[in-house]
């Protein structure tokens, strides 16, 4: 029978990461998402699943733990808020360089510095671009209800152990914060030690046995020429991530002459904008990116030849655009709208910059 | 008299390398403390037998290629960070015993919140600290554990107290904490040093097998090349400056 | 009477030529060769072998792991 329940973001991410058979969480509090650590200190999964839940001394120690974790085979995870994030990424580099799977939440506040605890996107650069040193990517994922927020933390643990890749949800505070109705997942058991071993004990630490060379997880190599190889496969799994797991929702696309394109809560406003552009006769409609890296990029492409201009919208100084821009290659205008400093546009603005920026092109 | 052919026989044999250590030339200069104290580790996993159930932590700095000598699980941490590291293997593992292999200016300069927060939680793991008043990787630059008046290449005129601070003896610190079982500070210059740095190696091994909480050895060390000494002339200037500052012996024996 | 009677091999191309054994040895067996090793260390070696117990003090405190000991008992002498 389904399951169905009236709850916050932050609380799903973490009843859906007990479901999930999530082995680790470590995490540092941070506003707007600390309740997702205090869900799980409420909920105790150690007693139901034997799931470790462990607050640590910084968020730099947590995403070190998540790497320790990650490194023995075992579905790991943190989250945090935009400044936490920007401490963590000396760790996330590790992981990806060290090539280790494991899930990230980020849910934004405003920036830069501390900015403001109010939601914001204003770390699409960060999570899609890089974020620490050295050429790596991560996986994206921006939920824009809470049920893509229980949904993506199953499909962010699968992608990672797929790609052998760190995963991040890019969420943000209002989606943290809000109450939606979700259908929560069935209980999956944690896997075994042998389960374990079976499936990635080619690589993780599970403990040197007769049968095997020692496994050793590092992100170092002192030869260039080595150093070089490894970077060639990293950039050739970013390749098959990008042929395979672009995710994307088109809402009105059909007859639209114009188009938004936004992810996450940016794009929830977009859908009402929609509703009150189409009352006055413009036909628009929305691209949703549900993964920012990959991009779909190929997709925009494909819808150029009927549209007129395209708004990309997102709570930022225009950040995504750029990607919007490397995709259109100039075939036609586009143009970016936001609110900043934890400010959330209305669907009357996006109308309007709809309007004015791309339809009278000023 | 017997011919050395005829005592060089296995029957005869009393010691020879670990079966733990692997057969790739160890990377770290003539005469450093690194080399014996892998040695100790690979002769207690050895001697416990517990290869399958051990898995390593190393740090940033020399000993970052730990990895190529010991036989077994390794995972490198970023610089300062194998406690948090060793943290999550330990309760994600609970079954295996967890050890994690530190510099002084990875545990006691950028990783001191870290080594200091897995000691107070008391995390069921060995610490093994190599502290040598140097940053040997780097090319011997001034540690937070660089006595008064020792010149490094970034303390060309020798520490200045004034400047820099006080040279830091963190196990002290550490053997305040709770969470500690066995913290002790050993050295391994001499044959007699050795035997007893292996003893607490090997007390450290037991307490986590026997979930005792954390164990934390300091070896007092020797970089020959950042101090610019010989490895024979360095082992004498640690005991002649050394170990007046950083006291050997145990600190806490729960 | 029963002497101890030992014997070191040293692997000659992994040794670094620390010295630290010839400081170890309390019999004064071991020196470093005249001649280098392929990585041009002068190596250790048994400079007085009759004078070897088989102690495996040089073993214990070499930091590369190249000196093996051997150690024949109960050798009744002469």
């Amino acid at each position: 029978m389904a399951d169905y329940r009236l709850m916050k973001g932050n609380e799903v991410i973490a009843e859906a990461a007990i479901r999930y058979g999530c082995d680790g969480y470590f995490g540092y509090p941070i506003t707007p998402q600390s309740e997702i650590m205090e869900t799980l200190m409420l909920r105790k999964p150690w007693e139901e699943t034997g799931m470790v839940v462990l607050q640590a001394e910084s968020e730099i120690a947590a995403i070190n733990m998540v790497y320790g974790g990650a490194a023995c085979g075992k579905k790991v995870m943190t989250s945090s808020s935009s400044p936490g994030i920007s401490l963590k990424q000396e760790g996330i580099t590790y992981i990806a360089g060290a090539e280790l799977p494991c899930l990230i939440v980020n849910v934004v506040r405003g920036g830069p510095g501390l900015g403001t605890i109010q939601p914001a996107q204003s770390d699409y650069f960060q999570a899609v671009k890089g974020g620490g040193h050295g050429d790596y990517r991560l996986i994206v994922l921006a939920p824009a209800s809470v049920q893509e927020m229980n949904d993506f933390v199953g499909l962010g643990f699968d992608l990672a152990f797929k790609y052998r890749n760190p995963v991040m949800i890019l969420s943000d505070g209002v989606i943290g914060q809000m109450m939606e109705k979700v259908q929560l997942g069935e209980f999956k058991p944690r896997w075994t030690n042998e389960q374990i071993i079976k499936m990635y004990g080619s690589w993780a630490t599970t403990g040197k046995t007769p049968d095997r060379k020692h496994n050793i997880i590092t992100s170092l190599e002192l030869d260039s020429s080595r150093q070089e190889k490894f970077n060639h496969k990293l950039i050739e799994k970013y390749k098959v991530i990008s042929e395979n797991e672009v995710r994307f929702e088109e809402i009105a696309c059909e007859d639209a002459e114009y188009l938004f394109i936004a992810y996450g809560s940016s794009s929830r406003i977009c859908q009402k904008a929609i509703e009150i552009a189409r009352a006055k006769g413009i036909k628009v409609g929305l691209l949703r990116p549900i993964t920012l890296f990959p991009y779909p990029t190929k997709k925009i492409q494909s819808m150029l030849s009927k549209i007129k201009g395209i708004l990309a919208v997102e709570m930022s100084a225009g950040q995504m655009v750029e990607d919007v821009r490397l995709a259109v290659e100039g075939k036609v205008p586009v143009q970016h709208f936001g609110r900043l400093g934890g400010m959330i546009p209305t669907p009357n603005e996006v109308v309007h910059a709809l309007e004015e920026q791309i339809i009278k092109g000023k | 008299m017997a011919d050395i052919k005829e005592i060089m026989k296995p029957e005869n044999l009393v010691y020879g390398k670990s079966k733990v250590l692997t057969d790739n030339v160890m990377s770290y200069c003539p005469g450093c403390t690194h080399g014996v104290v892998h040695k100790l580790i690979a002769e207690v996993i050895e001697e416990m037998d517990i290869q399958e159930k051990t898995i390593g932590i190393c740090p940033v700095g020399c000993s970052v290629l730990a990895y190529n000598f010991l036989d077994i699980d390794w995972q490198q941490a970023a610089h300062g960070r194998a406690p948090a590291v060793a943290t999550a293997v330990s309760r994600l593992k609970p079954e295996k015993i967890v050890f994690a292999y530190q510099g002084d200016g990875d545990l006691a300069s950028i990783g001191t919140a870290e080594i200091i927060h897995a000691c107070n939680r008391g995390e069921n793991i060995v610490v093994i600290f190599i502290n040598n008043g140097i940053y040997g990787m780097t090319g011997g630059q001034m540690a937070p554990t660089t006595l008064e008046g020792m010149p490094t290449s970034t303390s060309p005129y020798g520490r200045d107290i004034k400047l820099a601070g006080h040279p830091l003896r963190i196990t002290e610190l550490i053997a305040q904490l709770p969470g500690t079982t066995f913290v002790t500070r050993q050295s391994a210059h001499t044959p007699a040093a050795v035997r007893k740095c292996k003893k607490a190696i090997r007390k450290a091994f037991d307490n986590v097998e026997g979930k005792k909480g954390t164990s934390f050895i300091e070896v007092v060390s020797t970089c020959s090349s950042g101090w610019k000494l010989s490895p024979v002339k360095s082992n004498e200037w640690m005991v002649e400056h050394m170990f007046p500052f950083y006291k050997l012996g145990d600190l806490k024996d729960e | 009477m029963a002497k101890v009677k030992g014997a070191i091999k040293v692997d000659d191309e992994k040794c670094k030529g620390c010295s630290l054994c010839v400081v170890a040895c309390p019999q004064k067996v071991i020196a470093l060769a005249k001649e280098v090793n392929g990585k041009g260390y002068n190596y250790a070696y048994m400079a007085n072998p009759d004078e070897c117990t088989g102690c495996t003090n040089c073993a214990m405190v070499c930091p590369d792991s190249v000196i093996t000991v051997y150690r024949l008992k109960a050798q009744v002498e002469a």
